[in-house]
């Protein structure tokens, strides 16, 4: 008997082999890929070698990034990335990423071809849900849960309830696909989806590139989600065939399926969002703001590191100045992003204006280093975080936004709409 | 599973993985030196006064953000006996079954039971007792499957029991492709 089902229900129970599968039902699903960071990693190492198995269930579909704490900011965090590596050459790891080819594992694994739709990717980093925008089931695990499907190849997931979450109208003028997330999350709450798929309609979404849909299924985990799906159409089978050589298998949800609620909004009433520290949903539109200086500026990380955030962050740079007052980090999320960037002269642009360059590293985002910020300085970023002491002192505050507001910002000295540079 | 008893600190809503244990000192994975730093830029008295035992009372979506199992990790290597909240956070939820962290569902006693309250709790019966008000409340019982993990003495076991058996079933389907 068939039964209709949503995008994150049809991908789990074609992967697992089931007719059908339906929400709260413990399933026992192959994995296409695991992967873990510099600083997940040596945990999962750790619990594989304390299991006593020998080899790892498939050498090819182990995916090692480096990218949290490198270039390596002290010894303790080198001697992890070692530990790391030690085990990669060990255990004949193919993907494992450190040094020249390393950038942040959410830009660099779709660039590297290594998700396509269809996938199911489990990520001891709670942002692998940003594969969701592929039509990938993509989701944050554990270094524990990790070691044991590199053991078995497979996890064991509770099928989750699906909300739908449909966009609708013209967008405004530099309104994003950040905007948009940190809008939903706004709307919801950071425990809004706890559980639960994300699934993300409607003609909008059609519009978004490819690194606006990454943007909003990676913060899906920042309203508490599973995942943050988006069907795969034309423009997401272009990008796939750019850059993988894998076959994709494409998934819609059925029409009749079943979903915890769908909620719709109207996307012309939005305006480029700003969320508070210190949580994700304590979201303002730019209007009010408000006066705050800023000391910093970051564009960069596995949201809104990707080529795309840095045109629009060019376009906002060109033949201004960084304000006096803040420092202005750019982070090209990749190696093909920083030489994308090279070849399009944004590199020059930014260096023009007065900003810094960062080699792609998660870097400040989590308070790691490349920009850490001192007791009551505050800063706009493009990641996913506001938590306090997330960009470091406990006092320090940390606003998100689009790399559009962000880098208004950097050039006016407070959070501020690119409107306001008459653009 | 025994009895705990201990002394409560009471948390907000949403307690994230940066408060629980901040990114910074996540350039090691040993219990002791995180544990040091655990609930540090919330409380920073906390990993100094901490008692073995103690127990968490918190709110909704507790242990949000990052997938770092130095989150629970943290919290037991403190001394911390079991975490009770209105919910958790579904990455903590898994992390805290793996690394053998009780944590415990109960809306009510999350909301009504203070700081400084000492409390028991029995896991077997599902009671968590108030022992300074003399109010008991019923806690969420732990899922089957979790129940099942915990028997087998943690994932890893878990699944090399059934690691085992796919093997052996491999083997005897060994003509057909596998998927």
């Amino acid at each position: 008997m068939k039964r209709p089902m949503t995008l994150a229900e049809k991908i789990l129970a074609a992967k697992a082999g089931l007719p059908f599968v339906e929400p709260g039902q413990l399933i026992d699903c192959p994995v296409d890929l695991a992967l873990a960071n510099d600083i997940t990693a040596p945990i999962a190492i750790k619990i594989f070698r304390e299991a006593g198995i020998p080899k790892v269930f498939d050498r090819t579909k182990i995916v090692l990034v480096m990218d949290h704490f490198t270039p390596n900011k002290d010894i303790q965090s080198a001697e992890q990335v070692r530990f790391c590596r030690e085990f990669a050459r060990e255990q004949g790891i193919i993907h494992y990423y450190e040094g020249g080819n390393c950038g942040i594992e959410h830009v660099l694994l779709p660039e590297e071809g290594l998700v396509v739709p269809g996938d199911v990717v489990i990520g001891a980093d709670s942002h692998t849900c940003t594969y969701g925008a592929l039509g990938a089931f993509a989701t944050g695990m554990g270094s524990t849960d990790l070691a044991a499907a590199w053991i078995t190849g497979r996890t064991w997931f509770r099928v989750p309830e699906t909300i739908k979450f449909a966009y609708k109208g013209e967008l405004r003028p530099w309104v994003t696909g950040k905007d948009l997330i940190l809008y939903t999350i706004g709307q919801i709450g950071v425990d809004g989806a706890l559980y639960k798929a994300m699934e993300f309609t409607g003609e909008v979404i059609k519009r978004l590139s490819m690194a606006e849909r990454f943007t909003m299924s990676n913060m899906a985990i920042e309203a508490g989600a599973k995942v943050g799906l988006i069907a795969p159409d034309k423009k997401t089978l272009s990008y796939v065939r750019k850059h993988s050589k894998r076959e994709p298998v494409v998934f819609k949800a059925d029409r009749k399926a079943k979903y915890l609620e769908v909620i719709e909004y109207d996307c012309s009433k939005i305006e480029p969002q700003v969320a508070f520290p210190h949580l994700p949903s304590n979201t303002k539109p730019i209007s009010e703001v408000g006066h705050i200086d800023i000391d910093q500026v970051v564009i960069g990380s596995c949201t809104n590191g990707r080529i795309e955030d840095l045109a629009v962050a060019a376009k906002i740079f060109s033949g201004r100045k960084v304000n006096p007052n803040v420092r202005a980090i750019i982070i090209p999320g990749s190696p093909g992003v920083y030489k994308e960037a090279l070849r399009k002269k944004y590199i020059d642009i930014f260096a023009e204006a007065g900003a810094i360059i960062s080699p792609p590293t998660c870097g400040p985002c989590l308070g790691g280093h490349m920009g850490i910020l001192a007791k009551g300085e505050k800063a706009v970023s493009t990641t996913n975080r506001n938590f306090l002491g997330r960009m470091g002192h406990p006092e320090s505050e940390v606003y998100l936004a689009s790399p559009a507001v962000a880098a208004a910002s950097a050039i006016l000295g407070r959070i501020a709409s690119p409107e306001e540079l008459g653009l | 599973m025994q009895k705990i008893k201990g002394r409560v600190w009471k948390f907000g809503n949403d307690i994230d993985t940066d408060v629980i244990i901040p990114a910074r000192y996540l350039n090691t994975s040993d219990p002791q030196e995180l544990a040091k730093h655990c609930m540090e830029d919330a409380r920073p008295e906390f990993a100094k006064e901490v008692k073995p035992g103690d127990v968490i009372v918190a709110g909704k979506n507790f242990g949000c953000g990052s997938s770092r199992e130095h989150a629970p990790i943290a919290i037991k290597a403190a001394g911390v006996s079991c975490v009770i909240a209105e919910s958790f956070a579904r990455i903590f939820y898994r992390n805290a079954f793996n690394t053998g962290l009780l944590i415990l569902e109960a809306p009510e006693a999350a909301q009504e039971i203070e700081e400084g309250h000492e409390v028991e709790v029995d896991p077997e019966a599902g009671v968590i007792r108030d022992l300074t008000t003399g109010k008991t409340y019923k806690f969420q019982p732990i899922p089957a499957f979790m129940q099942e993990l915990l028997k087998d003495g943690g994932l890893i076991p878990h699944i090399k029991k059934k690691y085992k058996q796919i093997r052996l079933e491999e083997e005897s389907h060994s003509q057909e492709p596998l998927s």
